[in-house]
């Protein structure tokens, strides 16, 4: 396949990269990939991790040495392109925006020169891509923000984050799944958490599904945190019509 | 029962070989960053070869043993010393309830693998046993061991059978140039042939700001065609990554899952035992193999590592 590239990234993992962007083609090719090898169960692979525009593969060269998994990864490559991917999960995620919940929403909304229900109503319009996670536990980078709410980080980042916090930098929106520092503008909260180490399923979101955000009042915000803590919240999802 | 931690040293953690099934989630894999050493120390003493033990770093710590048990010390010399008898390291030894272990000060490497037989009694984070700090997960409570902490046994050996017999030679050996080999790639295309040439023919020295997540090298600057920055991917454990400064980074246990600087190679896993054992003054100079010689490399280390294992639970 044209394109591709298996590049080794030491003796035990391998970089199948399917372009230099981007893009959703791009990723919807890693994703396509990725379930290519999970139906055709290849022995000795341990675990694949999806990224932008590639997917990285660690295996057990005891299992499957080196020239034998490039001829199976060759071999299925020609698949990528015909397996369907089912539609993308939408992840509904709960915000409650500005006030001490999102102290940048007013920047945001004075740099964009929108009024704060403008900047609320475009960031919660869009289903993002979850196009992979990583930096630390549960981070998801999104794509497909509306550039008129676009802003710059903070000149000073903040030395705590608390976990939840939904924030704009640049063109990207996302999540703090724990707390941290951070120089992203906040513009809300969420009650989900994203990421507890003691739930049957840790991270709550995955490579290839959206999210979208929908505004709370403090009330609800109040509501669904109780539900959180007791471990009885389901978020809600739905397929995304594609096209 | 079990250990009590009267001075915690530098950084003393819990670690196994690290928590795999979740770098698709943004969870990086810690675990024993000599996973050589772990695995010896774990062998000793008849544990499965990947059981956690405490990764002992630089400056140990004063433990008192509040209850029998064998336990085996491997990797870099700390000066260990039970009782005010140096401890010896690479075999199995009895410590008895009461006994006090400390560590009079680093003598070679950089960190030690305390295993005890049975292992010790911290519930597995997702799957694995391994310290991560930053996200405070795993080991003991998510954090490096303090004062006043104390490790339970999980399943204590009292009376281990064959004592005298749980001994190998030192595997850990100084080396005054660290020759670590590695594998081209994922991006040896975005540097020039400077760069690579810079890369493989200089010496470099292990920087003072090297942690569990990367080991930081001083020297001539790499050169990159077009900048360092690339579309974020995945990294592997070994990935030597060269920011815009032209100064590699090895990424090492604590490495975030993924990555936007260029990987010009990455250190073969036969080699993990220099890396993980590599301190501020060091110096390292890179040979580059192919993948397929890394593998028969990875096979004998493991022969070996399986003949240990045969010679130890031979039942008579």
């Amino acid at each position: 396949m044209e394109n591709v590239r298996i590049l080794p990234t030491g003796d035990s993992s391998v970089s199948v990269e399917f372009g230099n962007e981007i893009s959703e083609a791009v990723n919807r090719r890693v994703r396509a990939y990725r379930l290519v090898l999970e139906k055709a169960g290849v022995p000795g692979i341990t675990e694949t991790v999806p990224t932008y525009r590639s997917l990285m593969i660690h295996y057990d060269p005891f299992v499957i040495p080196y020239g034998a998994l490039r001829e199976k990864l060759e071999a299925l490559l020609a698949q990528t392109d015909q397996v369907g991917i089912p539609a993308g999960l939408v992840l509904e995620i709960p915000v409650l925006y500005g006030g001490e919940a999102g102290p940048d929403l007013a920047f945001v909304a004075a740099h964009a020169g929108l009024s704060e229900e403008e900047v609320i109503r475009i960031h919660s319009s869009a289903e993002y891509l979850i196009y992979m996670l990583g930096f630390t536990p549960g981070f998801t980078y999104l794509g497909g923000m509306d550039e008129r709410i676009a802003a710059p980080r903070l000149t000073e980042p903040r030395v705590r984050i608390p976990a939840g916090s939904v924030g704009i930098a640049g063109t990207q929106t996302g999540i703090y799944p724990v707390d941290s520092p951070g120089g992203w503008q906040l513009i809300g909260r969420t009650p989900v958490r994203m990421y507890d180490p003691a739930r049957d399923k840790p991270i709550l979101p995955e490579a290839g599904q959206y999210i979208r955000f929908f505004p709370v009042t403090q009330d609800e915000y109040d509501r669904i945190l109780r539900e959180v803590e007791a471990g009885i919240y389901t978020v809600q999802t739905h397929a995304r019509k594609e096209g | 029962m079990g250990i009590r931690v009267i001075q915690p040293g530098a950084l003393t953690t819990v670690q196994d070989l690290g928590r795999f099934g979740y770098q698709q989630y943004g969870v990086p894999v810690a675990g024993a960053m000599d996973p050589r050493s772990l695995k010896l120390a774990n062998l000793l003493l008849g544990n499965a070869p990947g059981e956690a033990a405490l990764e002992i770093t630089v400056l140990g710590p004063e433990l008192v043993f509040d209850e029998t048990n064998y336990i085996a010390l491997t990797g870099g010399d700390l000066g260990a010393v039970l009782d005010g008898k140096p401890l010896p390291r690479y075999r199995a030894v009895r410590a008895e309830a009461g006994q006090t272990l400390r560590f009079a000060g680093l003598k070679s490497g950089c960190r030690a693998y305390l295993a005890f037989a049975g292992g010790p009694d911290i519930p597995p984070v997702m799957g694995s046993r391994s310290t991560y700090m930053k996200a405070g997960i795993g080991g003991y409570q998510g954090r490096k061991l303090e004062a006043g902490d104390g490790l339970k046994f999980r399943d204590p050996q009292p009376d281990l059978p064959f004592p005298e017999r749980r001994r190998i030679g030192t595997d850990f050996i100084p080396q005054k140039l660290y020759e670590l080999h590695v594998i081209p790639g994922p991006q040896d295309d975005h540097f020039t042939e400077e760069g690579l040439k810079t890369f493989f023919s200089e010496v470099y020295t292990v920087g003072a700001e090297s942690d569990r997540m990367g080991c930081r090298l001083e020297g001539p600057a790499i050169e990159h065609k077009h900048g360092a920055d690339i579309i974020s991917d995945g990294i592997a454990f070994g990935a030597v990554q060269v920011p815009s400064s032209g100064k590699p980074i090895i990424m090492a246990a604590d490495r975030q899952t993924t990555g936007g600087y260029a990987k010009i190679a990455t250190v073969i896993s036969a080699d993990f035992r220099f890396l993980g054992q590599l301190r501020a003054g060091d110096k390292v100079h890179f040979i580059l193999v192919t993948v397929e010689e890394a593998q028969t490399l990875m096979r004998m280390e493991q022969n070996r590592f399986d003949m240990i294992e045969a010679f130890l639970s031979r039942d008579t």
